[in-house]
């Protein structure tokens, strides 16, 4: 094991050639664009077998993952913010025709007003595609996720495109030390894909077909079915991770220090490292307080949710994103799912466009939460602005 | 039919079961004396259910109905009937 100090990016370059991707159509866009330089060398300096195809946009590069994929090659793409909110039709179209397709999303602030830092209203906007959404709070899990996203797309039971994301800057171009696993380890974990091609001209098919409605319903309900087995591989996959590389990320959700906690902050994205710490400042002050690190947004952890929440009296829910007219994108999701619990969820979105989440705003979040043990709160939805 | 994953059909070929001639309100007739056998109708009919000659022949089990043909028509040898009076 070779330990280096990488930026986020060089990080998802590093897992894409340990995966051995062998096709990365792509469209340059900030905070993502150093991942395809990166490839572009690696590819230029012999290191890596894989075209790389430059297109005129990332609408051109998502259907040139789709025509890669259905010939049954190992695709990959990154992109961010308008990049994939311009691909989003053929997100649809990519889990729909059940394509494993891998792509990072860097996440970037939607546009207007410009922004390019920090921010994950873009994937969470992607919420309903069909895609397997996966969450990194650090640049080594970017590398491990990056290589089980593979493993967990291309599982015959899945079958569905994934995408992990990592905050813009907060980790795409910030350099932290990563272990980097042996090509021989990886190859193990995750073996070539021997997907047979639907385009072939020997056995032709026809794609994209139009199913009456007395049949298309069925296709939209495997999709839901194979997401019910994505709760099944994304754990037993990251187990296997562990067990060869000695990380794991306990599947879909990381409970920290729920032990006796009476509160806990739920959030996703690098900001799990800074709740830690404010965990670790409150627990030394004698208050009951957790946190809950999402890690797979879809398929939605519930079931996990509420084992973890058992004995919380509130739950506060961290948004970097914001579903106008409701808000918190993940508090919604979870105030659905705490459902049958007695559980209060209180909704706070902070962050947006980079602005930092510093110790004092999770401090107030926490306070926020305490007090609503005893006091309704005004509101369930604060804005941190 | 069998269903599979991203509906996928294996079977070369097999659109051919599905006649789409009910979508037809309008049916194209072809007067075998105004017809030069140029072969535009052949040419641009999208469904390629006209067979080259003169007169044409029009595949009535597939035929949509679109109307191309008679537009296209320099001779204007194909009119669109209404399906109901046949």
């Amino acid at each position: 094991m070779v330990a280096r100090v990488m930026s986020g990016n060089e990080v998802v370059a590093y897992g894409v050639k340990l995966s051995r991707a062998e096709i990365v159509p792509s469209y340059p866009i900030t905070p993502q664009t150093t991942i395809v330089e990166q490839i572009a060398e690696f590819i230029a300096n012999g290191e890596m077998r894989a075209e790389l195809m430059r297109v005129e946009s990332e609408y051109a590069a998502m259907g040139a993952c789709i025509g890669a994929s259905l010939m049954g090659a190992r695709t990959f793409t990154a992109t961010s913010s308008q990049g994939l909110a311009f691909m989003h039709e053929l997100t649809h179209w990519a889990a729909g025709s059940r394509l494993p397709i891998v792509m990072a999303v860097v996440n970037r602030a939607m546009a207007p007003p410009w922004n390019i830092w920090a921010d994950q209203q873009d994937v969470l906007s992607q919420r309903d595609t069909g895609w397997l959404s996966l969450f990194c709070e650090t640049n080594q899990e970017v590398l491990d996720t990056c290589i089980q996203a593979f493993r967990i797309s291309e599982d015959r039971e899945v079958l569905l495109p994934v995408m992990f994301s990592l905050d813009g800057f907060m980790l795409s171009h910030t350099s932290e030390p990563v272990e980097l696993p042996k090509q021989g380890d990886v190859d193990g974990f995750l073996p070539e894909s021997r997907r047979p091609p639907l385009l072939d001209v020997d056995h032709p098919t026809t794609l994209f077909n139009v199913p009456v409605p007395e049949q298309y319903m069925e296709f939209r309900h495997w999709i839901e079915k194979s997401m019910d087995a994505a709760r099944r591989v994304i754990p037993k996959a990251d187990r296997e991770f562990k067990r060869r590389f000695g990380r794991g990320y306990r599947g879909m959700l990381e409970p920290y220090w729920l032990e006796g906690a009476e509160v806990a902050l739920l959030t996703a994205g690098s900001v799990c490292g800074t709740v830690r710490d404010v965990v670790e400042s409150l627990r030394k002050r004698g208050e009951k307080v957790g946190m809950i690190k999402l890690r797979s947004f879809r398929p939605f952890p519930s079931e996990e949710l509420r084992r973890a929440c058992e004995g919380l009296r509130v739950l506060g829910v961290a948004d970097r994103a914001c579903s106008f007219g409701m808000g918190g994108i993940i508090f919604s999701d979870v105030s659905a799912a705490l459902q049958p619990l007695n559980v209060r969820v209180l909704g706070f979105i902070a962050g947006l466009g980079g602005r930092d989440i510093t110790h004092r705003d999770i401090w107030r979040m926490f306070k926020r939460c305490i007090r609503a043990i005893e006091v309704t709160p005004a509101r369930a939805i604060e804005w941190f602005v | 039919m069998k269903l599979t994953p991203g509906a996928v059909i294996t079977e070369p070929g097999s659109t051919t079961r599905y006649q789409t001639n009910g979508w037809r309100t309008f049916r194209p007739a072809v007067d075998s004396g105004k017809c030069t056998g140029c072969g535009l109708c052949w040419l641009y009919c999208p469904d390629a259910v006209i067979s080259r000659g003169k007169p044409p022949g029009v595949d009535y089990r597939y035929c949509k109905g679109c109307g191309i043909c008679a537009n296209e028509c320099p001779a204007k040898a194909i009119t669109m009937v209404p399906e109901e009076r046949g």
